[in-house]
C-alpha cells in the first residue's frame, strides 16, 4: 500500500496524534487533578470537580497507555531507549501514576475528613508529577541524551537522574504543566457552576499567560543558546533501521532549520501562542467549549512545533551523536507498521466514536446540589 | 561480561510485579462476565434484586479493578526501563500484540468500566446493559492479545532474525494470533480468571448465608457464581494448558520439567504423581508414578515419546555448537563482510544463534568457547526442576479441589438444599485462596519452565536486561516492594469492609443493616459516605 519511507512518516504522524490525544484527555484530567485543592473549598466541591471527570479518567488513561505500546511497536529503539535512559524519571511517573486510579475509586469510599483530604493529596501528586516528568524528558530530548550501541545494539545510558534538571528542561517542565492546568481549568469552568467555575476559569487565564510566557521563552532559548542536531550524511531513508552509521553534528539555533526552510510551519509556535490567548480569554464566559477548544489547539500546537523543530530526530545522543534515532533508522519492519497502521485506521476512529458517544451521555453542568443528592453513587 | 546480580534483581523485580499485577486481573476477567449475566437477568426480568446484585459485586469489582490498572501500568513501562535489549530484539513482533491490545481491547474496557459503574442514571436499561457487555468484552480481548504476546515468546513463530537491524521481525501475523501455544494459553488463562470470579462471589455470598443475612440476596448470587463457576473449572482442566506442550521445543523441556522425567521412558510413559525430583542423581525419589497416564495425556497416543531431559540436553549441546557458528557468520556480516555466501551460510545456521547466545554468560566471545563453556551452557538450558515440578501439582491439586467445590455447589443449589449444607459453605468460604494458588504457581510453571529464555531458543533472559547500575534497581525493586503492600492493605482493607457490610452498603433501606436500629450496626454508620 506504502513504501517504506511513507510509512515511517505515517508512523511519525501517528505517534504525533496519540501524543496529542493524550495530552488534550489525560492532560485534562490530570489539569483537573493539578487544580483540585485550588478550586475547590470543601468536599462537596472537590466531589464536583472529581465527578467531571469520573466516568472518563479510565479510558482517558488508556491514550498514555497507547503511546507507550506504540513506542514499543513502532519506534522499539526509541521505547528501550528512553525508558531506560529515563530510568528513575520513568519510575517516578509510575509510581505518581499509580495515586489516581486508587485515588479516584477509594476516595469516597469512606466518609472520613482525613481519608479523603490524604487522597485529595494523592492525587494531585498523581496529577501534576507525570506532566513536569513528562515536560523535563522532552526538554533533556530537545538538548540530547547521552546513550550509545555496541555492536550488538545493545544501549548504553551514561546519563543522571539529577542531570535531567538543568534550566532549559525546568523551563520545559512549566511549559508542560501550565498547559494542562489551563486545559483543566477551560473543562471546569465549562463542566460545573458557581465559585469551582469562576475559581477555574481564573485558573485557565493565569496558566494561559504562564504557557505563553514560557514557550516564547523556550523558544528564544532554542534560537539562542541550544544546540540543535544536522544529519551530514546521506541517509537511506527506505533501508533498514541501522541508527549507528550516519553521521551527526550539532549548531545553535538548528532547530529552527525545519522552520526557516518552511516558514509554513511557524504556523505551528504561532497557533500554541495564539489559542492559549484565546482560551485564556474566552474562559470566563459560558458556555465554555470555545476556550476547552481553544486550549485544545494551543496544546496541539506546542506538541507539534517541538517535534516539527526536532524532525526527521526522535532522540538525539549528546554523547555519541551519530548514533542518535530518527524516524528513519529507529523504526520497526516495514511489514509491522503495515499491520500496525491497518490497525489504527480501524480502530482509532472507533474509539474516538465511542468515547463521544460516553461524553454526550454524560454531559452535564455539575453541580453542589446534585452532587449532595447522589453520596452513594457517585465519586 | 553478564552481570549476575544485575540480571537477578531484574528477574525479581519483573517477577514480583507481574504476580502482584495478575492477583487482581483474573478477578476483573470473570467478574464482568458474571456482572454482565446479573443485569442480563435484570433488564430481562425487572427484577431489582438483579440490580442491586450487579452494584454490589460492581462496587467490590471496582475496588479491584483499580488496583489492576494501576500496576498494569508497571508491566508497561518495566519492559522498556528494565528490558530494552529485550525491547529492542523483539519490538518489532512483540509490540504489536501489545499496542493492539491498547487500541482494540483496553480502550473499549476502560472506557465503559466509567459507564458501568457511574452511567446508572444516565442510560437507559439497554443502553448500560450494552455498556457492560462491552466492558466483559474489551477485558477479554486484552487478555487474549496479552496471551498472544506471551504465547510468542513460548513459542515464537511467524518471525525471523533480521542480521541488518540485529532483531527479531515479524513475518506472518496470522501465525502469531493462531500460535497454538497462545490459543490454549487464552482459553486456559480466562477460564481461570472465570473460576476465580465464580469463587470469589460463592464464597463471600457462603458468608452471608452462614450469617442468615440478606438470603434472597446471595441465593441468587450463590446460584449464577456455581452455575457459571462448574462450567469454567471443567474449561480449565478439560482444556488445560497440557496440551500447549505438544508444540515447540521449550514446551517440551518444560512439559520434562513439570513431570522430572529425567530419562526418556518408552512410549507410553508413566506419569509421576508424587515424589522427590533430585537434579543432583537426575532421578526421582520415591516417586508415585501411574503406569501409562502421561504418555497419554501429553501426546494424546500410545506410542508417542516424552523426552526426557538428559536426552534434551543432547539436543541443546549440538545446537549450542551451531549457535557458535551462527555467532561467528553474525560477526562477519555486521563486521561489512556481507558476501553473498556468508549471508547463505548465516542462514543456514541463524535458527540456532539463541543456542549461541547462552555461551554469553562465559565468554563475551563465544565463538572461542571451551568445551567446559559448552557443558555449563548445557546445564543451563533446562530450567529448574524441583520448583515446577511442585508448582504444577500446587495448580492442579488447587484446581482439583475446586472442580469438587464447584460440583457440590452447582449440585446442590440446583436441589435448593445450599442453605441447610453449612458444611460446604464453610468449605466455599475457606477455599477463597485456591483460584488464586492455582493461577500464581499456573505463572509460575509458564514463566519459570520457559527458562533460560525470555524468548524460547531466541534470546537468553540474561542478555534481555538494560544497563543499569545494581544499585538503581534494588532502589526500584524495594520501593515497589513497600508500595505494593501498601496498596494490598489498603485494598484488602476496603474489600473486607464492604464485603461484610453486603449489599447494605448500597443504602437502598432494603438490606439486612438498614432493617435494623442504627445502634446495631455500628459499621453502617461509619461507612454513610
Amino acid at each position: 500500500m506504502f513504501d517504506y519511507e511513507s510509512l515511517k512518516l505515517i508512523w511519525w504522524l501517528i505517534i504525533g496524534i496519540l501524543l496529542i490525544g493524550f495530552a488534550v484527555t489525560d492532560g485534562m484530567d490530570m489539569g483537573v487533578g493539578g487544580l483540585l485543592p485550588f478550586v475547590a473549598k470543601d468536599d462537596t466541591e472537590r466531589r464536583v470537580v472529581i465527578n467531571t471527570i469520573a466516568a472518563h479518567w479510565d479510558g482517558n488513561q488508556v491514550w498514555l497507555i497507547t503511546v507507550g505500546a506504540s513506542f514499543f511497536a513502532a519506534w522499539p529503539l526509541v521505547y528501550g531507549t528512553a525508558f531506560s535512559g529515563f530510568y528513575f524519571a520513568m519510575m517516578l511517573t509510575l509510581f505518581c501514576l499509580f495515586l489516581r486510579p486508587m485515588g479516584f475509586d477509594y476516595r469516597s469510599k469512606i466518609d472520613s475528613p482525613k481519608w479523603r483530604y490524604n487522597w485529595d493529596k494523592a492525587l494531585f501528586v498523581g496529577s501534576i508529577v507525570p506532566p513536569l516528568v513528562f515536560g523535563i524528558a522532552f526538554g533533556n530530548l530537545l538538548q540530547g541524551i547521552p546513550f550509545s550501541f555496541d555492536e550488538l545494539m545493545r544501549v548504553t545510558n551514561t546519563g543522571s537522574f539529577f542531570a535531567l534538571f538543568n534550566p532549559f528542561a525546568l523551563l520545559s517542565g512549566i511549559v508542560s504543566v501550565s498547559m494542562i492546568l489551563m486545559h483543566g481549568g477551560t473543562w471546569l469552568s465549562m463542566r460545573t457552576d458557581e465559585h469551582v467555575a469562576a475559581r477555574s476559569a481564573k485558573a485557565a487565564q493565569i496558566f494561559a499567560a504562564v504557557l505563553v510566557v514560557s514557550f516564547a521563552l523556550a523558544g528564544v532559548m532554542i534560537a539562542t543558546s541550544i544546540d540543535g542536531y544536522i544529519i551530514q550524511s546521506a541517509i537511506d531513508t527506505q533501508g533498514y533501521a541501522q541508527p549507528t552509521t550516519k553521521i551527526v553534528t550539532t549548531a545553535t539555533g538548528a532547530w529552527l532549520n525545519n522552520f526557516n526552510s518552511m516558514p509554513i510551519l511557524w504556523s505551528l509556535p504561532a497557533t500554541g501562542l495564539v489559542m492559549a490567548i484565546i482560551a485564556g480569554l474566552l474562559a470566563r464566559f459560558k458556555p465554555g467549549g470555545l476556550a476547552f477548544t481553544a486550549s485544545a489547539l494551543s496544546i496541539t500546537g506546542v506538541i507539534l512545533t517541538m517535534g516539527v523543530s526536532m524532525f526527521p530526530f526522535i532522540m538525539p545522543s549528546s554523547s555519541t551523536p551519530n548514533h542518535s534515532l530518527t524516524l528513519w533508522d529507529s523504526v520497526s519492519s516495514e511489514g509491522t507498521l503495515n499491520l500496525m497502521l491497518i490497525v489504527v485506521a480501524i480502530f482509532l476512529p472507533l474509539i474516538l466514536c465511542y468515547t463521544i458517544w460516553c461524553y454526550s451521555k454524560m454531559w452535564r453542568t455539575v453541580t453542589r446540589s446534585e452532587i449532595e443528592k447522589n453520596t452513594h453513587s457517585a465519586y | 561480561m553478564i552481570n549476575e546480580t544485575l540480571v537477578e534483581l531484574s528477574r525479581w523485580q519483573f517477577a514480583i510485579t507481574a504476580l502482584f499485577h495478575f492477583l487482581f486481573v483474573p478477578l476483573t476477567i470473570g467478574m464482568t462476565w458474571i456482572l454482565f449475566i446479573m443485569e442480563a437477568v435484570y433488564v430481562m426480568t425487572g427484577r431489582v434484586i438483579y440490580r442491586d446484585m450487579t452494584k454490589f459485586w460492581g462496587k467490590l469489582f471496582a475496588i479491584n479493578f483499580a488496583i489492576g490498572v494501576a500496576t498494569g501500568l508497571t508491566m508497561e513501562f518495566e519492559f522498556g526501563t528494565n528490558w530494552s535489549y529485550y525491547s529492542h530484539y523483539v519490538g518489532d513482533v512483540f509490540g504489536a500484540p501489545l499496542a493492539i491490545e491498547g487500541l482494540m481491547a483496553f480502550f473499549l474496557e476502560s472506557t465503559f468500566v466509567g459507564m458501568f459503574l457511574l452511567g446508572w442514571d444516565r442510560l437507559s436499561k439497554r443502553q448500560h446493559l450494552a455498556a457492560t457487555f462491552l466492558m466483559a468484552l474489551g477485558t477479554n480481548l486484552s487478555a487474549m492479545w496479552i496471551l498472544v504476546a506471551n504465547g510468542w515468546m513460548q513459542n515464537p513463530i511467524g518471525s525471523e532474525f533480521n542480521y541488518e537491524t540485529m532483531r527479531m521481525e515479524m513475518v506472518s501475523f496470522s501465525e502469531l494470533v493462531f500460535n497454538p501455544v497462545a490459543q490454549v494459553k487464552f482459553i486456559h488463562t480466562v477460564a481461570a480468571g472465570y473460576v476465580a470470579g465464580a469463587m470469589f462471589v460463592m464464597s463471600i455470598s457462603s458468608y452471608y448465608l452462614l450469617k442468615g443475612r440478606d438470603v434472597a440476596f446471595a441465593k441468587r448470587s450463590f446460584s449464577v457464581a456455581s452455575g457459571f463457576g462448574v462450567a469454567a473449572i471443567f474449561c480449565v482442566l478439560l482444556l488445560g494448558d497440557e496440551s500447549g506442550y505438544e508444540v515447540g521445543e521449550v514446551q517440551r523441556v518444560k512439559l520434562a520439567a513439570i513431570e522430572a522425567e529425567f530419562h526418556t521412558e518408552p512410549a507410553p510413559a508413566a506419569f509421576t504423581l508424587v515424589g522427590l525430583p533430585n537434579e543432583e542423581t537426575m532421578e526421582t525419589d520415591y516417586a508415585v508414578k501411574i503406569p501409562y497416564a502421561l504418555g497419554l495425556i501429553a501426546t494424546r497416543s500410545l506410542d508417542g515419546q516424552v523426552t526426557g531431559i538428559s536426552d534434551l540436553k543432547k539436543e541443546h549441546e549440538v545446537r549450542i555448537r551451531g549457535g557458535m557458528i551462527a555467532y561467528d557468520y553474525l560477526q562477519k556480516l555486521r563486521g561489512g563482510e556481507e558476501t553473498p555466501e556468508n549471508i547463505a551460510r548465516f542462514n543456514e545456521v541463524k535458527d540456532d544463534l539463541g543456542y549461541g547466545l547462552l555461551l554469553k554468560r562465559y565468554t563475551d566471545n563465544v565463538i572461542d568457547a571451551t568445551e567446559e563453556q559448552i557443558k555449563m551452557a548445557v546445564e543451563d538450558s533446562i530450567p529448574p526442576v524441583a520448583p515446577i515440578f511442585w508448582a504444577f501439582r500446587i495448580m492442579v491439586g488447587s484446581g482439583i479441589v475446586m472442580l469438587g467445590l464447584f460440583v457440590l455447589a452447582f449440585y446442590f443449589n440446583a436441589r435448593r438444599q445450599i442453605q441447610d449444607k453449612r458444611w460446604l459453605l464453610k468449605a466455599i468460604l475457606f477455599a477463597l485462596p485456591l483460584p488464586w494458588v492455582a493461577i500464581e504457581t499456573g505463572w509460575f510453571v509458564a514463566e519459570v519452565g520457559r527458562q533460560p529464555w525470555a524468548i524460547s531458543e531466541i534470546l537468553p533472559t540474561f542478555m534481555a536486561t538494560s544497563n543499569h547500575d545494581t544499585s538503581s534497581v534494588l532502589m526500584t525493586m524495594v520501593a515497589f516492594i513497600l508500595v505494593y503492600i501498601v496498596m494490598f492493605i489498603l485494598e484488602m482493607w476496603l474489600m473486607i469492609k464492604f464485603a461484610k457490610i453486603g449489599p447494605s452498603s448500597l443504602h437502598t433501606g432494603r438490606y439486612h443493616f438498614e432493617q435494623e436500629d442504627q445502634q446495631a450496626s455500628p459499621q453502617l454508620r461509619q461507612d454513610k459516605y
